[in-house]
């Protein structure tokens, strides 16, 4: 059996890893190349030797193995560094390549035989629909140059590769919308060149020198006005052929559309036209036998044109999504064998070392092996300034390194990226529904064949009361209705503000996940934080030091150089806090920790301790003279510490988690909005109300056990509030659920946090304020959109019926009604737009 | 009222009850979806001036497949939204999508293209 399946097929289990306090992630993958009964052993056996993996089993029949290690000691990568080396496969690059000179099913045939023969290609499917052909390989046995070398033995061309299989659909789905308003154009052009014609001389009663020479009643004027007849068949056929398509199409589906009322509005007055110039004697009176070519040809003209400039301005409302489709890179530099090779981007697989200089892009998601640098996130975070990084901190894929070079190992690559992640989560929510769209949906159903009926019902009224020439006016009356009703500019107000707002949020380092969650985001009256790692960092950091008897220098040297080697966060922050003062730590003797109390050991022939109260009195040393600088600390929900050398005490040296910079700017921009702040806490009620005090947050839950979170959120639900809950995403996630907006607080390339309805990639509470900023702006902007669509056809339709003639004596002319309609569409569009102009600090408050 | 008259009030009124009955009160009967190995319940839908066919019945809870194909290329069809599940797919123009869903209570579902003018059912029994 040659296995021909080879892809990364499992990922981690999410559940398990948030779980366990023992960590453990479990994942499958595809092994390629097992062909015998000795090879599930042989991969196992590999498996098993890389540290960290607890079990393997693997499936000769599936092609699968089940892998279950510890994440600490092993990578995905490391697993599949250890089945390549055993000999095996494991992942397989997929690709589309676009063929230039693709016609037939024959082509189809020679394209994918030539690329079946190569060897480590797994499949090739090609199609003369996408003009493309599929192609499944695997990359250690051949490359994207082989592929497009065997596309050319078989006679054929690779067009300019897309990148990453992600994009396809939507540059597919554009070359196909630029295609469309091209051939719209040609359309409008033939349409409006043949009008002008058609307009002179369909009223020569209005033009001196016609209306002698071809006066009413002779044969002159029949016989132009046959060939405009003539002239105006092509427009009708090619240029409005779209109309006549698409009634077909839906009347097969008992639906009608824009379409059918164009198309029946324009046949009718094209039929009529030929009844006045054929059998002109069928009228009782030489009035009535009078010719619309003009309406015909000029309501093609108007509406193609509408439909072509929709065309661009629905292009231009996934801007957004298209420039994080654009930042996906398209090579990388792979080192592999000790050498650096570029490669496409398509073929850089989990465990590759990647080498990125400074200009380069960042190909895919990975964690620093060595080497730092600046990096530009701006495109996927929002954060505008350059974030430093070093060993061991997480890259993103599509972010522009600045300054210095480094080498990755790739962890994520493809489909798993957290820019491809991105990308589907925004698409699918600009595909997803607001809930004010049901509006639109119980009408949109009616509406078509509701303005069939008026424009019946105007044509009888007209001919049984109107006024003379009956037949003329109710025919107008008909075709106006027909043609100024404008379904499109209904069906279009809601999804194109949502996918610009949508948009517009991803630009800005907020993930909105649906059109429903955009919605309930504006009706919010009420934010409830979690504290920690939302609004404070969720690390401690050195806050003070007080020094009695001592300099704080030699107080906070004293402590860090005895912290130095400890792991614990607490004496981890007291280090960092002291490197960030420059000072010169020294080494620590006989450290050692004294547990539940605090840490000892000697440094420079001085004995020194730093913990609690409990250990300083234990050994005998006073602290009388520091109780109370220990006592206003504890109170501001800092941990304070004594430090005491050879049985004296020094001082004090504090660590807190301390507020992130703009959580106090955030809140007040949430309060500004209206927005009651509360804060949710599972710290006890003193360092809660300390926070609380520093961010300006009156309203605290403290001591709330993580499984209470939720019911606390719907406490304050039942309290009659629209609540929306910021936390981690893991250990929230059940609030986040249960409030009626979750903002998820991101975590690096993990994007996809199941439980929120938003998450903020940027781990700053001002991403909350821009969400409800753009989501106020996109409902405010649905809102104008309907009511102009509503209102357009709520009072063009009547109008157009001839509401106003026994009044006014207005009635409307079929050539303004189609502007009017086809404008009302473009409008709709162009006022989504709008929103692309959206600023999040101008609007926020 | 003269004879013309009657003629044309008369025709306009069958004109109307005839738009009534075609596009309101005549129902498809649907497609049931097929079940296949893995317990996937399956159906193929054309997308073309609407959804063929535009009723499809299935059995709750069991997963269900639904593959589209669309082969036009009206800007308005290139998505399907099943608003009730929270689903949507991009239609690329001769691809074949499959949109997976769990319908764990039997009734109507409806689902449409974004602006509402395709619109097709499914019937969770």
């Amino acid at each position: 059996m040659t296995e021909t399946k080879l892809r990364l097929a499992g990922r981690s289990d999410e559940g398990e890893r948030a779980g366990a306090p023992a960590k453990s992630e479990h994942i499958t993958l595809r092994i390629g190349g097992m062909t015998c009964a000795h090879c599930p052993p042989a991969v196992e056996k590999a498996l098993l030797a890389v540290l960290g993996v607890r079990h393997a089993r693997v499936n000769l029949a599936t092609g699968n193995a089940h892998v279950g290690f510890d994440p600490a000691a092993a990578k995905v990568a490391d697993l599949v560094q250890a089945i390549r080396r055993a000999g095996y496969a494991c992942g397989t690059a997929k690709t589309r390549l676009p063929i230039a000179n693709m016609h037939c099913s024959s082509c189809v045939l020679r394209i994918e035989l030539e690329l079946k023969m190569m060897p480590g290609v797994v499949k090739a499917e090609a199609s003369t629909l996408t003009n493309a052909v599929d192609i499944e390989y695997q990359p250690e046995r051949t490359s994207m140059d082989a592929l497009k070398a065997a596309i050319g033995r078989a006679g054929y061309r690779v067009s300019e590769p897309k990148h990453a299989a992600d994009a396809e659909p939507l540059s597919a789905e554009e070359a196909a919308s630029a295609a469309e308003y091209d051939l719209l154009m040609r359309k409008f052009w033939f349409a409006a060149a043949i009008s002008v014609p058609v307009m002179l001389f369909s009223y020569p009663d209005l033009i001196p020198g016609l209306r002698d020479w071809m006066p009413m009643g002779s044969g002159t004027r029949r016989v132009v006005w046959a060939l405009l007849g003539v002239i105006s068949l092509p427009v009708l056929v090619w240029s409005g052929s779209q109309f006549f398509t698409g009634m077909w199409d839906a009347l097969k589906h008992r639906a009608a559309n824009m379409h059918t009322l164009i198309a029946i509005g324009i046949s009718a007055a094209y039929l009529y036209s030929i009844v006045a110039v054929a059998f002109p004697r069928l009228f009782p009176d030489m009035r009535l036998a009078e010719v619309f070519w003009d309406v015909t040809t000029v309501v093609v003209a108007l509406v193609v044109l509408g439909l072509a400039l929709e065309i661009k301005a629905k292009g231009r409302t996934s801007e957004a999504i298209k420039k994080l489709i654009g930042l996906q890179a398209k090579t990388a530099r792979v080192w592999r064998d000790g050498k650096e090779i570029e490669i496409p981007v398509e073929e850089v697989l989990v465990g590759d070392v990647l080498v990125v200089k400074p200009g380069d892009k960042v190909a895919v998601d990975g964690e620093i092996l060595e080497g730092s640098s600046a990096i530009d996130e701006s495109m996927i975070t929002g954060e505008s300034l350059p974030v430093e990084k070093g060993v061991g901190n997480e890259v993103i894929g599509g972010t522009l390194n600045k300054t210095g070079s480094f080498k990755f190992n790739a962890t994520k690559v493809g489909k798993d990226t957290a820019l491809a992640s991105i990308i589907r989560l925004v698409k699918d929510a600009q595909g997803s529904k607001a809930p004010i769209q049901r509006v639109v949906d119980a009408v949109s159903g009616y509406f078509v064949p509701a303005v069939m009926i008026l424009a019946i019902a105007a044509f009888v009224i007209w001919y049984l009361v109107g006024p003379e020439p009956r037949l003329v006016y109710a025919t107008i009356v008909l075709v106006t209705t027909l043609i100024i009703a404008c379904p499109c500019a209904l069906g279009l107000a809601t999804p194109t503000s949502l996918t610009v707002g949508i948009g517009k949020g991803a630009e800005n380092g907020i993930l909105i996940r649906s059109g429903d969650a955009l919605q309930s985001a504006e009706k919010l009256n009420a934010v409830i934080l979690d504290k920690t790692g939302t609004i404070t960092r969720g690390e401690p950091s050195l806050t003070d030091v007080v020094a009695k008897g001592s300099d704080e220098e030699t107080v906070l040297r004293l402590a860090a150089s005895l912290e130095r080697g400890s792991e614990h966060p607490l004496g981890e922050a007291i280090v960092k806090g002291a490197e960030a003062r420059n000072l010169a730590l020294v080494e620590a003797k006989d450290f050692g920790a004294i547990p539940g109390h605090g840490v000892g050991g000697r440094i420079e022939d001085r004995a020194i301790l730093l913990g609690n109260a409990k250990l300083m009195r234990d050994r005998g040393i006073g602290i009388d003279h520091l109780t109370s600088d220990w006592e206003r600390l504890a109170g501001e929900g800092k941990t304070p510490m004594y430090i005491a050398s050879d049985g004296k005490a020094l001082g004090l040296v504090a660590v807190a988690d301390t507020v992130k910079p703009d959580s106090k700017v955030a809140i007040e921009q949430l309060k500004a909005l209206g927005l009651e702040v509360v804060m949710l806490t599972g710290d006890n009620e003193r360092t809660a109300k300390a926070i609380a005090r520093q961010v300006g947050i009156d309203r605290v839950l403290a001591d709330v056990l993580p499984q209470d979170k939720a019911h606390e959120v719907q406490k304050l639900q039942l309290e009659g509030r629209n609540i929306g809950m910021v936390g981690d995403g893991i250990n929230d996630a059940p609030a986040l659920a249960q409030a009626d907006v979750g903002f998820a607080i991101g975590t690096g390339t993990d994007v996809a946090i199941e439980a929120s309805d938003i998450t903020l990639i940027k781990g700053s509470l001002t991403g909350v304020v821009t969400a409800i900023a753009i989501s106020k702006a996109t409902m405010r902007n649905v809102r104008q959109n309907l009511i102009g669509a509503f209102g357009y056809n709520v009072l063009g339709i009547p109008v157009a019926m001839g509401a106003l003639y026994p009044f006014l004596g207005l009635l409307l002319s079929p050539l303004i009604a189609a502007a009017a309609m086809a404008f009302s569409s473009v409008t709709v569009v162009t006022n989504a737009n709008r929103l692309r102009y959206f600023e999040p600090g101008r609007n926020a408050s | 009222m003269t004879a013309d008259r009657w003629l044309v009030l008369v025709l306009g009124l069958s004109l109307v009850a005839f738009i009534v009955w075609f596009f309101w009160l005549k129902r498809t009967a649907g497609a049931r979806a097929a079940e296949v190995s893995g317990g996937y319940q399956e159906a193929m839908i054309l997308v073309k001036g609407g959804y063929t066919p535009d009723t499809i019945i299935v059995r709750h809870g069991k997963p269900v497949r639904l593959n589209f194909r669309r082969e036009e290329t009206a800007s308005c069809s290139d998505k399907v939204v099943f608003a009730d599940f929270n689903k949507s797919a991009e239609l690329p123009t001769g691809e074949t999508v499959a949109v997976e869903f769990f319908p764990k209570e039997p009734g109507e579902y409806a689902f449409a293209c974004p602006m509402g003018m395709f619109r097709g059912r499914l019937i969770v029994e």
